[in-house]
């Protein structure tokens, strides 16, 4: 039974702040684990975790795997190429064949919105959103939020200011969101291009300055620009996007001393982040690939492995 | 013969609202009016069956002119006979077909199908509106003019907004010669894009791409110069948005030959409807707008200014609307909920007169597509709507006349719904039990 108030994780907004601090609690001493040389805990043996990443992931798709490995969970993944979905098998069946095979937790990333949800009406499990279409991954927003929560000591208070793609961000959608929970502050900076409609709802102001911006944050948080070359692209050029957004030696100068820069991955190096940005000691996208393992090893743990105790109160 | 004993029966077009009776033969109603002579025609075999209506409504035949009946080509979803026979229960004596079949509706054979068939099929009338362009795709002009001898009264590329606008000009010159109007699905499509939900609250909270009431508004102030350009009839199809209305109001008062039409689901449901269950009963096309746009298109139609209401009936099967929201087709079910959302959320709490109904449902949609007039008088066709204004029920998620239950109302506690429908004189639905012909 789980000992957080909603048995699936499908928005961020599923979590209490007193949710939120108990999973970043638990992470917290589970780290210790990782630096084990024997990285194994007893908590999910005999649990079954299915990883159905119906799109192309490696690092969300690892972090789960390594997490639910570590508590000895037996796992499963599934992926867009070997899936039935390529057989024409709608998510609704997919769910509810994985339902009759058995599992515990199902973990779920898909190119659209509102995935985990339908999986939560086909199956038994306890379903965690690894990122459904532009709409929201919050096991992203807790890693980010534990990677600052280590680094500052405290939520509460910090500047964070998001650069980049926030109208097709997935991580955006939970971190804003969380952010405002945890009593942050938030200062978007992206084109009107690249924001969505209504960025006041999400918690956030907007800025177009970064130079003006960047000696009054905390945190520095960098989303990857969608590569893609496309007909009525948001922007007239990558290079354009990195003169007025991207950080490089020079904004790295305009950055408080305190300030950390973060990154949800994958980079592309030179668009967003020069290799400075990336070398710097205040980056701290490995400290974010880290706390991935333990975030989402402290989530399992409290929604199928917590104490039996706890769930009965 | 037949006599409609005791009703409160209302005609704004001949000023009657008044408890009385209506006397019907052969199809006909032959006369209206308190203690009809109905008695033996001297040779004892015209009595009429009396049917005693007390406490109920009688209307003037409903008509819904904004229907996707979906044969040829996807009765899995809803066939002729289906959608006839959910018309006879939501209370509609007619419907118009859109033309977005499979194959598209864009010529005198397949009209002709249409038309056959729902004669053979009887219970609901069945009016076609042809394609504007060949297959919908928005290139050439469809055989509009066969089309119009075969029967066709109307032409739209509804399902999709005419992309081209000089096309648009011609196709507006064009129909102009027949006299019929042309339906416009506003849909700027450079605009809208992948859009499925409206651009602002809703496409920010749940990352769907927003559809932008920009994208309905340009097409309507498009389609309103070239009808004053053509002189053609234009008619805005499930308008949505305060702007868009102003567009028409101003139209209006220009004198041009424009109308509009709204729906049940973007009268009474918004945006905020939608949620993190992403429920795709909701995604419709146009999207629903805002509260603000509910209040506006509400006082528009009280008013007169929105013309129709219509359904915009869209059946979709269970498995497609099951698929995640962004792949899921557009669209829900409404002509079994139409006339009962009215009831209970505007006639019935005196926001809006059972006059303004008959307007809208009735009389406007006849009008505007240059039909036989229908109304609670002698020599009308005898084509009635009867109403009980009492009756309470649910929207349910099953027990539909239509093959599909893509509703976005399921659970909704309604307040009066119609009970007997007559169509020339004969039943398509007595208390609520649609009738096998």
């Amino acid at each position: 039974m789980s000992t957080l108030s909603s048995q699936h994780l499908l928005e961020i907004e599923d979590l209490s702040v007193e949710n939120i601090d108990h999973i970043l609690s638990t992470a917290h001493s589970l780290m210790e684990i990782n630096m084990r040389t024997i990285k194994k805990l007893p908590t999910l043996r005999g649990r079954t975790v299915v990883n159905l990443f119906l799109e192309p992931s490696t690092r969300t798709r690892t972090s789960f795997e390594i997490a639910a490995k570590r508590l000895s969970a037996d796992t499963i993944n599934i992926s867009g190429s070997t899936s039935a979905t390529v057989k024409g098998e709608s998510l609704v069946d997919t769910a509810q064949t994985l339902d009759a095979l058995g599992c515990d937790i199902a973990i779920i990333r898909h190119r659209f919105a509102g995935a985990a949800h339908t999986l939560t009406q086909n199956m038994r499990a306890s379903v965690i959103n690894g990122g459904d279409g532009c709409h929201q991954h919050p096991t992203q927003a807790l890693l980010d939020l534990f990677t600052m929560r280590e680094h500052f000591g405290r939520l509460k208070g910090l500047h964070v200011g998001i650069v980049g793609d926030i109208a097709h961000s997935r991580v955006a959608g939970s971190l804003l969101p969380a952010l405002r929970l945890m009593g942050a502050t938030s200062t978007v900076v992206a084109p009107p291009t690249l924001l969505p409609a209504r960025v006041d709802l999400l918690g956030a102001t907007v800025s177009y300055d970064l130079d003006a911006l960047l000696p009054k944050l905390d945190v520095l948080y960098m989303l990857r620009i969608q590569q893609e070359r496309q007909a009525r692209a948001p922007l007239p050029s990558l290079r354009e996007y990195t003169m007025l957004f991207g950080v490089g030696r020079r904004r790295l100068g305009l950055l408080s001393p305190h300030a950390i820069i973060m990154h949800p991955g994958p980079v592309n190096r030179g668009v967003e982040l020069s290799s400075a940005a990336l070398a710097t000691a205040k980056n701290l996208r490995l400290d974010q690939v880290s706390a991935g393992v333990a975030v989402r090893m402290a989530l399992m743990y409290l929604m199928v492995g917590g104490e039996k105790k706890n769930a009965a109160a | 013969m037949l006599l409609l004993k005791g009703a409160r029966c209302i005609d704004p077009r001949v000023g009657l609202d008044a408890i009385t009776d209506i006397l019907i033969r052969d199809g006909s109603i032959a006369a209206v009016g308190a203690d009809l002579p109905v008695g033996d025609d001297g040779l004892g075999t015209d009595r009429p069956l009396i049917r005693d209506l007390s406490g109920r409504v009688i209307l003037p035949g409903l008509m819904d002119m904004h229907v996707h009946l979906r044969e040829p080509g996807q009765e899995y979803k809803e066939d002729i006979a289906s959608a006839a026979r959910a018309a006879a229960q939501g209370g509609f004596v007619a419907v118009l077909a859109m033309p977005n079949t499979q194959p598209v509706t864009d010529s005198a054979s397949r009209v002709a199908f249409v038309l056959d068939k729902a004669r053979y099929v009887g219970v609901t009338r069945v009016h076609v509106a042809g394609a504007l362009s060949r297959d919908l795709a928005g290139e050439s002009l469809a055989e509009i003019g066969d089309m119009y001898k075969a029967g066709a009264v109307a032409f739209t590329d509804d399902g999709r907004g005419l992309q081209d606008c000089g096309l648009m000009r011609l196709a507006m010159d064009y129909v102009h010669q027949f006299a019929c109007p042309v339906l416009s699905h506003c849909e700027l499509e450079s605009l809208v894009g992948s859009g499925v939900v409206h651009e602002g609250i809703v496409s920010t909270r749940l990352g769907l791409a927003g559809w932008p009431a920009a994208g309905e508004e340009i097409q309507i102030a498009r389609d309103i110069a070239l009808a004053e350009l053509s002189g053609c009839a234009l008619h805005i199809q499930h308008i949505t948005t305060a702007v868009g209305l102003k567009l028409v109001r101003e139209a209006k008062e220009r004198g041009l030959p424009v109308s509009c039409e709204v729906t049940a689901h973007h009268l009474f449901l918004n945006e905020n409807d939608l949620n993190a269950t992403y429920d795709t009963n909701l995604k419709m096309n146009p999207p629903l707008r805002t509260t603000a746009d509910n209040q506006a298109l509400q006082e528009a139609l009280i008013e007169g200014l929105i013309d129709v209401v219509a359904s915009d009936h869209a059946p979709h099967a269970a498995h497609e609307k099951a698929l995640e929201f962004e792949r899921a087709p557009f669209g829900c079910t409404g002509l079994e909920t139409t006339l009962s959302l009215l009831l209970t959320e505007l006639v019935g709490l005196e926001k809006m007169s059972y006059q303004r109904l008959v307007e809208c449902l009735a009389h406007a949609p006849r009008r505007i597509l240059g039909l036989e007039e229908v109304g609670i008088v002698a020599g009308s066709p005898a084509d009635l709507t009867v109403i009980d204004p009492g009756v309470r029920w649910q929207v349910e998620a099953e027990n539909w006349q239509s093959k599909s239950a893509n509703n976005a109302f399921i659970g909704q506690q309604l307040q009066g719904r119609a009970s007997d429908v007559y169509v020339r004189g004969i039943p398509s639905m007595i208390e609520g039990t649609v009738c096998d012909v």
